[in-house]
């Protein structure tokens, strides 16, 4: 909720061919400015969403129909583990940090973030993980198909990839880890004088209280999987029954890594969210106190409903009601949220350019996905939901037309800020639809045929199940095609296109706002003054 | 104008999917829910079930609704002013103290279902639950038979060779065969990696745990045959190791043991734990 004044920025002009950045290649690979990070973030979740959407189609075209008729079973599992570990610790996060390293500076009015060449590195791990990562396709064995949550014993049945995918988890961690520490520090160190906590957007708000969560289970992830490593190579036997070990041990250090996970990729999507509505409801946001308390109160219970992904291990009856009744509780912070998203648009003046669209279908279809979560919830009932295709819709509910919704609402909304360019609207509109119509009919059946009986992770299934795998496929290449005029746009927007004024957006306010469209290379290297 | 040819717009993508959720689900045999079942348990699991859902349909249909009057009502093209208001400490305790009372609401019938789940005392029936990369073994503790169940669909049905058949990848050598009306104990564990063991009709799963010994029991309300899968990832055959429960009324199910018991003392000779040990079988 920040009111800037209007700030001075004829002072980087100045400058600007001194302090511009460097030609070529080395531009992109010794850069420590946040803007450069950013799109270096945000280009390669886009390229990695695109590789971990070619894998879910080939899995939706496998179950197109019953009988094997593609790919074999075992490539189907490696199918279905990358395609998870692409899309969550490829596309989602780096997503974010992108978003994070463009806009936390020139929202909290700094020059940069706090600690620029670790910046760098951290980004350029990435690239490196994932090479490794993917590459692990074409070891002897194939690539890791015991699932994205690396459960033993079944993960130590992995072939040659297997040390390799250790690697490549520990590489993205570290790189999740650096991008955290660099968020605290410029959030809690960098605010121009006057912005103080309470005054922040809420996207940075989301985005600290991210970083921290990160900071606390990124370790939890790294010791898990080196404890696997060591289990398979080092003789010994953490997860290994006969030998001592227990294998459920690993599902609890797991998931509470696992859980605030979930949370790690949708916080920051109720901070772009919150940004978006007030700017096209012409309205402030409603309850920015309450929605800063709801964001830390989801944090703190991420914590403690770890074992809600584990009801059918096993756990004793107390174990069980601790459990479900800490998740039902999530459901009151998240619903605060909502609500106030509701009540910012109610009595508004609202136009519905593309990243309102975005922003709209996020709350609805995010909140069906809250909903199916709240059922899950339900220790009974989640005995029959468990590994269904019903949790797969309710996962793909939140990450879609949740997380995913929200970084397309983002990307619209900065481009032109960030380019200079405003993106095409109309072709913007005609992606939103294809986007909303191809997601639902992927993913809304899929209740149906988990509620029907029919367990995830499995590339052939019984008839009853036919007709409506045969939907959620055609929506999912629809879904998936339609991602290319999202491409396109981006693309064109960056070549070119109608000048963007500094404000863009007629109800935008914050700091980023004041600067001109694109910002100079350095921006805020004189604090701007708040109101 | 724009925003109005857009809502248009909308309202057609809208009634094209509604009219094809429509269609598909007139067809004739298509399932939408989670099965009643056919014990106890299991009718409970679908009433808290149901329960959850539309009080959730209900939340929807209020949020949703306020929140579509606002987007028709409240839009600049209709010359809406935008209000200034942005809080109201009232209304943020109303939206939390509210919910909670339906969150009270649910947790009561769930938690009423869940300690009925766990009281496994006093069955009259164990059996051991084996899975295995890619197959399960019952074992009958108390009558010393035991055997191995597997996938009986042709892969040639799989491999798109031959039409596939009313029970394709559902369908078993032996089954499991239990009592009706009797309460049994089922011990979920596993040999190699985890597994899970669910029937829908039954109203839970159970993972099978290499170490671990689960608890769970049934108590089957008519005889029948029900038809379940595996339900944890567990290698490359995790989607063909199906389970099948033939529930027979208790004067069979005794006889059936009985033959059992006999055919396995007469057959220990050759009790390889690769091979099925029970003899004639008939597919399932």
């Amino acid at each position: 909720m920040s009111t800037a004044s209007h700030t001075t920025t004829d002072h980087d002009h100045d400058h600007d061919h001194d302090h511009g950045p460097a030609r070529g290649l080395s531009r992109w690979l010794l850069t420590t400015n946040h803007k450069d990070i950013g799109t270096l973030y945000l280009l390669f979740s886009l390229l990695m969403f695109f590789i971990g959407g070619a894998m879910a189609l080939v899995i939706r075209a496998e179950l197109f129909q019953p009988g094997l008729q593609i790919v074999d079973p075992y490539f189907f599992n490696q199918m279905t583990t990358l395609h998870a570990l692409v899309m969550i610790f490829g596309a989602v996060m780096p997503a974010f940090v992108g978003l994070a390293n463009w806009l936390l500076p020139m929202m909290v009015g700094a020059p940069d973030m706090a600690l620029p060449r670790m910046n760098n590195w951290s980004f350029w791990i990435m690239p490196f993980a994932f090479t490794l990562l993917l590459s692990t396709l074409f070891m002897p064995g194939g690539g890791p198909a015991g699932g994205w949550t690396l459960y033993p014993p079944l993960v130590l049945q992995t072939g040659s990839a297997f040390p390799f995918v250790i690697l490549a988890i520990h590489m993205m961690g570290a790189s999740s880890i650096m991008g955290a520490i660099n968020i605290i520090a410029t959030i809690l160190n960098l605010r121009a004088p006057g912005m103080t906590l309470m005054k922040m957007p809420l996207f940075v708000w989301t985005w600290l209280i991210t970083a921290f969560l990160l900071i606390a289970v990124m370790p939890v992830l790294a010791g898990t999987v080196t404890m696997l490593l060591t289990d398979k190579f080092f003789g010994t036997s953490f997860f290994n029954a006969a030998g001592g070990g227990d294998p459920v041990m690993f599902q609890h250090i797991f998931w509470f890594f696992g859980h605030p996970e979930v949370y790690i990729m949708i916080l920051p999507a109720f901070g772009v969210i919150s940004q978006i509505i007030p700017t096209f409801a012409r309205k402030p946001l409603f309850g920015y106190a309450s929605m800063v308390y709801a964001t830390a109160s989801i944090a703190f219970l991420s914590f403690i409903v770890w074992a809600h992904h584990m009801f059918t291990v096993g756990m004793p009856l107390a174990g069980e009601l601790f459990f479900m009744y800490a998740t039902m509780l999530i459901a009151v912070p998240t619903g605060v949220k909502v609500f106030n998203w509701v009540s910012t648009m109610w009595r508004g003046a609202m136009t519905f350019e593309t990243p309102m669209l975005f922003a709209i279908a996020f709350v609805i279809l995010f909140t069906i996905g809250g909903f199916s979560g709240l059922m899950l919830a339900i220790a009974p009932a989640d005995f029959q939901y468990q590994d269904t295709y019903f949790v797969v819709a309710h996962f793909h509910y939140v990450l879609v037309p949740g997380a995913v919704f929200s970084i397309m609402a983002a990307a619209y909304y900065w481009l032109p800020k960030w380019t200079g360019h405003m993106y095409n609207e109309k072709l913007g509109k005609l992606h939103f639809w294809l986007s909303v119509i191809g997601v639902n009919v992927l993913f809304f059946p899929q209740h149906f045929l988990g509620l029907a009986g029919m367990p995830r992770r499995i590339p052939d299934y019984a008839l009853q199940f036919t007709e409506f795998n045969m939907v959620s496929t055609v929506g999912a290449f629809l879904f998936g095609f339609s991602q290319l005029f999202f491409l396109y746009n981006v693309i064109q927007t960056i070549r070119g296109g109608a000048k963007a004024t500094d404000q863009v957006w007629e109800g935008a306010e914050g700091l980023e706002w004041t600067l001109s469209s694109p910002p100079p290379y350095h921006t805020f290297t004189t604090a701007p003054e708040i109101k | 104008m724009a925003t109005s040819r857009i809502a248009h717009r909308g309202g057609i993508a809208l009634g094209a999917a509604l009219s094809l959720a429509w269609s598909v689900g007139a067809h004739a045999d298509l399932t939408l829910n989670m099965p009643q079942g056919v014990t106890a348990i299991s009718h409970d699991v679908y009433h808290l079930h149901m329960l959850i859902f539309w009080i959730c349909v209900v939340i929807g249909v209020v949020v949703f609704g306020v929140m579509f009057w606002s987007i028709y009502h409240h839009r600049k093209s209709r010359g809406a002013v935008p209000a200034q208001f942005h809080e109201s400490t009232l209304v943020e305790v109303l939206w939390t103290i509210v919910p909670m009372m339906i969150l009270i609401g649910m947790a009561v019938p769930a938690t009423g279902t869940l300690v009925r789940m766990y009281d496994a005392r006093d069955a009259e029936l164990t059996i051991k639950v084996t899975g295995y990369q890619w197959r399960w073994q019952y074992d009958y503790l108390d009558d010393g038979v035991k055997f191995f169940s597997t996938l009986s669909t042709p892969q040639a049905q799989i491999r798109n060779l031959a039409p596939k058949g009313e029970h394709y990848l559902l369908e078993v050598d032996h089954p499991l065969v239990l009592p009706v009306g009797k309460k049994v104990r089922i011990l979920t564990t596993a040999a190699d990696v985890i597994h899970s063991w669910w029937v829908p009709e039954l109203g839970w799963k159970k993972d099978a745990i290499p170490g671990f010994i689960n608890e769970v029991w049934t108590q089957i309300e008519k005889p029948g045959i029900y038809r379940g899968q595996c339900a944890e990832l567990c290698g490359r055959d995790h989607g063909f190791m199906p389970i099948v429960v033939k529930a027979l009324p208790e004067a069979e199910f005794r006889q059936w043991l009985e033959q059992m018991k006999k055919d396995s003392t007469s057959q220990t000779a050759q009790n390889d734990s690769r091979a099925p040990i029970v003899p004639g079988g008939q597919t399932l």
